[in-house]
């Protein structure tokens, strides 16, 4: 790999052990994917890698964030001491919520290893949005702008939507890339893999939030990591349908990047998507097509008994919140099972000053920021049904935490928590 | 014993060999693989409940969330990683995800290794070389 007089300071050391270890793990890195330099990147997304059991263990074990970091964030089995980041750098998701973390039954250890991890990325300069929908709280990125985004259900919005570049980062890459302002010139950064491989024509008129994740789930699996693009899409999606269909294609395929002609900045025309392209596969999205993806969700549940209604993935934007509150107020969810809202926190700020938090309060839900069910491995005690909105969820419920779920529309999911049984149907 | 060797570009250098394991279904880290054994935990994939520890991995590639480095990385911690991996489909998260696995990679091979080998076959990588040799089992 070709690197600038910038680049060779740091690995050589010049600008400390820390940086010298991210810049060797970068060279790793984009000679494993056959780059052939590094690009300038200010803005970076990136997580934790401590939700897991073992990465728990060892930062119990390691005592010290330095190492924790060193390990998961820059692949250094020797703890050096980090600097400030040198771009600007969001945190996302994190595995717990600080608020309600007893409701989520971690324990105090994991609670107070979560926070210190929080205090630490703070202190280097990382801005705490703390959710998996980054642009919902401040971090849109600007057409052409490089960037170094985790989150797979936003690299595709990132990519398609704002028209940012980005490939799906993982939480290596981007501990490297806060510490340097760098990351590999590959992927999505370059304009001839930004063109689409596979025409998906939608021949089902797509109304609901709903009816975007079903179009996601079968698209991610037909196509899995490469490009799709949507032609026939009469009705322009609001934000929330993108985020759901982004979510879906990047949980049962790969898709990093997605056109929709007519509507993403880079798809004003078929031509435009498929650049001298031609598409190597057509598929159709139909009503038929439509049917599989709910019955493939919904092929865990059995029992209609509802324990356990998980909405906010991705974390839901005050619109969200708004038309749940609209379906909860003056309501009273079933007494044996829970409903729990995921938002980011400073979407929670304006849902506490709009009276939302309080119907949600009253109704007995609760509004949770930070984490999700997924992420966190948190739920009630005694969850064996969920019922969510969200596709991402019900794929990968059913494989973390063993609960069978039902996919549906959030009015429906809003409708179990009250009665507590499941009564949605595709219509 | 049929041998058959391929060609391909190295991902992360090194030798390994053991017995493959081999999916032609795209893997899922976060969230489809269980870190601590090196199982498959993914409904509906061909191989749920089998596990690539101490294997030779052969897949098309990675797929779903951007956890997929941390999950293989936790792998190679908990002594459940794969000894090397080969797939087809170059992306960001499997490139990382090899590299952080610290066990020998490959790609871009003259042969479809899907096609080429089968689970229980031998398997010897030579990732700086470039070279997969393969003994069938039958």
């Amino acid at each position: 790999m070709r690197l600038n007089s910038d680049e060779l300071s740091m690995l050589d050391g010049k600008q400390g052990p820390a940086r010298q270890k991210a810049m060797e793990l970068l060279v790793k890195y984009g000679e494993a994917l056959g780059a052939e330099r590094l690009v300038d990147t200010n803005n970076i997304c990136a997580g934790v890698a401590g939700s897991a059991p073992a990465a728990r263990e060892f930062a119990v074990k390691a005592g010290n964030m330095d190492a924790v970091f060193s390990e998961f964030h820059l692949d250094s089995a020797e703890s050096v001491e980090i600097p400030d980041v040198k771009a600007f750098s969001c945190h996302i998701n994190q595995a717990i919520d600080p608020a309600n973390w007893r409701i989520q039954r971690v324990p105090p250890e994991m609670y107070e290893l979560c926070m210190r991890h929080e205090w630490f990325f703070a202190r280097i300069g990382v801005q705490l949005l703390n959710t998996c929908a980054p642009y919902l709280v401040g971090n849109i990125p600007i057409k052409g702008q490089h960037c170094a985004w985790m989150e797979s259900s936003a690299v595709p919005l990132c990519n398609s939507v704002f028209g940012g570049r980005t490939n799906t980062e993982g939480c290596e890459s981007t501990g490297a890339a806060m510490l340097t302002g760098k990351i590999p010139y590959w992927g999505y950064h370059l304009d001839e893999n930004r063109l689409g491989t596979h025409l998906v024509d939608v021949g089902f008129d797509l109304e609901t939030v709903m009816d975007w994740g079903l179009l996601g789930y079968c698209a991610g699996e037909v196509v899995q990591e490469k490009v799709p693009v949507l032609n026939g899409i009469k009705q322009i999606p609001n934000l929330t349908r993108l985020q759901h269909f982004a979510a879906a294609i990047a949980s049962s395929g790969g898709v990093e990047m997605f056109h929709i002609v007519g509507v993403t900045p880079e798809a004003n025309s078929l031509d435009q998507a498929f650049g001298k392209k031609r598409p190597t596969t057509s598929l159709r999205f139909g009503s038929v097509e439509r049917r599989e993806a709910y019955e493939k969700l919904n092929s865990s549940a059995k029992d209609s008994n509802v324990d356990f209604v998980v909405l906010g993935c991705p974390h839901y934007g005050i619109e969200e919140i708004w038309r749940v509150c609209r379906l909860l107020e003056g309501k009273r969810i079933h007494a044996s099972t829970n409903l729990w809202i995921f938002a980011p926190r400073a979407i929670k700020d304006i849902a506490d000053r709009s009276g939302y938090t309080e119907i949600i309060r009253n109704s007995g839900a609760v509004l949770m920021t930070d984490n999700c069910p997924a992420l966190g491995q948190v739920s009630p005690k005694g969850v064996r049904v969920v019922a969510t909105d969200s596709a991402k969820q019900a794929h990968y419920l059913p494989a973390l935490l063993g609960f069978s779920t039902w996919f549906g529309s959030q009015e429906e999911c809003v409708r179990a928590a009250i009665t507590g049984r499941w009564e949605g149907e595709l219509k | 014993m049929k041998k058959i060797i391929l060609h391909g570009r190295k991902v992360v250098g090194g030798c390994a060999e053991g017995e493959a394991i081999v999916t032609r279904q795209t893997i899922s880290g976060w969230g489809g693989v269980n870190p601590m054994e090196g199982t498959i935990i993914e409904r509906r994939h061909e191989l749920k409940g089998q596990s690539f520890k101490g294997k030779i991995l052969v897949f098309p590639g990675a797929k779903g969330s951007s956890g997929w480095s941390t999950t293989f990385h936790t792998a190679r911690l908990a002594g459940s990683a794969p000894k090397a991996m080969i797939f087809n489909q170059m992306t960001t998260k499997i490139a990382l995800g090899a590299v952080v696995t610290h066990a020998p990679a490959i790609t871009d091979l003259d042969r479809d290794p899907l096609q080429v080998i089968s689970s229980g076959d031998w398997v010897k990588v030579d990732a700086d070389k470039g070279i997969v040799e393969v003994t069938k089992k039958d």
